[in-house]
């Protein structure tokens, strides 16, 4: 297979006008629209330079809504990972040449949404689907009970003291990260999370379905996002620094939390070493990591699965905030999907975050000197995973 | 938005083509599996039930009856309700049970007290269960699993 590493870069990166826990209520397509229209003026581009729409789902009605015909359309929707997957997919894109200027987009009024009656609910394609028949009249509805069930199961394999500990070491960490960024939720009193949380707060947060406290689940917020990704040459003559896309990898290996192949590895185990040599990179080169924080667990388990540490070792790598401002080890220094922003689906904040950090536009949280990145998504029913390796000159 | 609404039923299967055997048998008070015949395929019992084998398609595959016995793989304790229909039914345990023939299902465990105090005091990874069946309507019962 050709190697297309730094075939395409990411050259504007934003949020919607507002994101968190808007008080006036704020439809998806406005969400999504306000991101894209940021994202472009980020990168010095018009609405008519854009060719390529990627999104989860419905594509054509986005287009329609902004006013865009595309000559190339991806709708890609494995989960919140999607919006990582995408940023491979416009490389591939790019680099074959069906189009030259791709929009990645994602909104949505999640936390709206669940004051007004609609959205959420049953998951898994109505009663007659698998989920349907199999799962759901269980009560397996929602990522926190899925999830739950998997980190139990960690806590049997490798201790349940030792997966607490560095659950709370994570939960602690992003927290301190998300202080630092004046866009994340924790600012809002409405977020339930103190904004200098300690450990006594983790440990005596509420529980959502055990073993998750409230502080171990990530937000659903209202919020969009977008990144716009060009060709090498359009990416050059833009006044911001390129996001070289150097990696990608992506897959899934299951799609109810019940199917899953081990509960405790992640199919990061092949989209990171995919995408880390695609790259031409090791896991020691990176300056930051930013990793989809769905849970605390979800970020243990991605860790072990993209080999930074072996399995079962996670609560050995991340002791005494190594992942927090000044650790050795800098994670989701927006404040994550923990305590930044999350509206139902999160990746593609891990890459407005990397363009942002890459590009030293962080303030309090920037991390020196970042040359060099990546993301990683995890969507589904811990089904699904994407990286995507990135740097700047 | 505070406004009471009454309170739902749980959500109930509607069975397809490949499980109405399944189902029907689970309202019979039996629980059936599929597994697969084909001399060269290792995958022997699978869940959830399809006709043809998720590891060879082949559709030489047959339903057979379990023990109902089986061991606890993972379990998370629910106190928040995911849905109207637990609303007064909180905590409760979802579960996954590793049965005796050889797979995975995803079900309830239920008859275990559970101790505010410490949710997960008497629940252990590994446990024998056992099945029972919980009637739903009038055509269908979940099967859910009891410890043994």
């Amino acid at each position: 297979m050709a190697n297309i590493s730094r075939a395409a870069a990411i050259v504007g990166a934003a949020e919607s006008d507002e994101l968190g826990y808007l008080e006036n209520r704020k439809s998806d397509l406005q969400l999504l629209v306000e991101a894209a229209s940021n994202a472009l003026d980020d990168a010095g581009l018009k609405k008519s330079d854009v060719d390529a729409i990627f999104s989860s789902g419905n594509t054509m009605g986005f287009a329609e809504h902004m006013g865009i015909i595309p000559r190339f359309t991806d709708g890609t929707s494995v989960g919140g990972s999607s919006f990582v997957i995408h940023a491979g997919h416009a490389l591939a894109a790019i680099a074959a040449g069906y189009c030259e200027t791709a929009l990645v987009v994602h909104g949505s009024a999640g936390h709206s949404r669940r004051f007004f009656g609609g959205g959420g609910g049953i998951e898994g394609g109505g009663p007659a689907s698998p989920g349907g028949q199999f799962e759901t009249p269980y009560g397996y509805i929602g990522a926190p009970i899925n999830y739950s069930m998997a980190c139990a199961r960690y806590m049997h394999e490798f201790g349940e003291d030792r997966a607490r500990e560095a659950m709370s070491e994570i939960a602690v960490s992003t927290r301190k990260w998300a202080a630092l960024n004046p866009k994340a939720l924790i600012h809002d009193p409405a977020a339930e999370i103190p904004l200098t949380m300690s450990f006594d707060d983790y440990h005596n947060s509420r529980w959502i379905s055990w073993p998750f406290h409230l502080l171990d689940c990530c937000l659903v917020t209202d919020a969009g996002g977008a990144y716009v990704i060009t060709t090498p040459e359009r990416a050059r003559d833009l006044p911001k620094p390129p996001v070289w896309i150097l990696g990608a990898g992506e897959g899934h290996d299951h799609g109810m939390i019940s199917q899953m192949p081990s509960l405790t590895s992640l199919i990061a185990r092949e989209t990171g070493p995919r995408a880390f040599e695609m790259a031409g990179v090791t896991h020691d080169d990176f300056d930051l990591a930013l990793i989809y924080d769905s849970f605390t667990y979800t970020v243990l388990l991605t860790l072990e699965s993209l080999g930074f540490c072996a399995r079962g070792e996670a609560a050995d790598f991340v002791r005494g905030q190594r992942t927090a401002p000044g650790g050795d080890f800098p994670l989701n220094t927006a404040g994550g999907g923990l305590s930044y922003t999350h509206p139902g689906a999160y990746g593609i904040f891990l890459v407005i975050e990397a363009v942002r950090q890459l590009r030293g536009e962080c303030g309090a949280r920037q991390v020196p000197d970042a040359k060099l990145t990546f993301c990683h998504g995890t969507g589904g029913s811990l089904s699904s995973g994407g990286t995507a390796v990135l740097a700047v000159d | 938005m505070t406004q009471q609404r009454p309170p739902a039923a749980k959500p109930a299967p509607i069975p397809n083509q490949e499980t109405q055997f399944y189902w029907d048998k689970c309202n019979e008070g039996e629980l059936w599996v599929r597994k697969c015949n084909e001399p060269d395929c290792d995958l022997g019992a699978y869940f959830y039930p399809r006709d043809f084998c998720p590891e060879c398609l082949s559709r030489n595959t047959e339903w057979i009856k379990c023990s109902g016995k089986g061991t606890l793989h993972t379990f998370g304790v629910v106190v928040r309700p995911p849905h109207r229909g637990w609303v007064d039914d909180v905590p409760f345990v979802v579960a996954m049970v590793d049965l005796e023939e050889g797979c995975r299902m995803p079900t309830n465990l239920v008859q275990v007290e559970i101790d505010p105090a410490d949710l997960s005091k008497n629940i252990k990874i590994g446990m024998p269960v056992e099945v029972v069946f919980e009637q739903r309507t009038e055509t269908i019962s979940v099967p859910v699993f009891k410890p043994a």
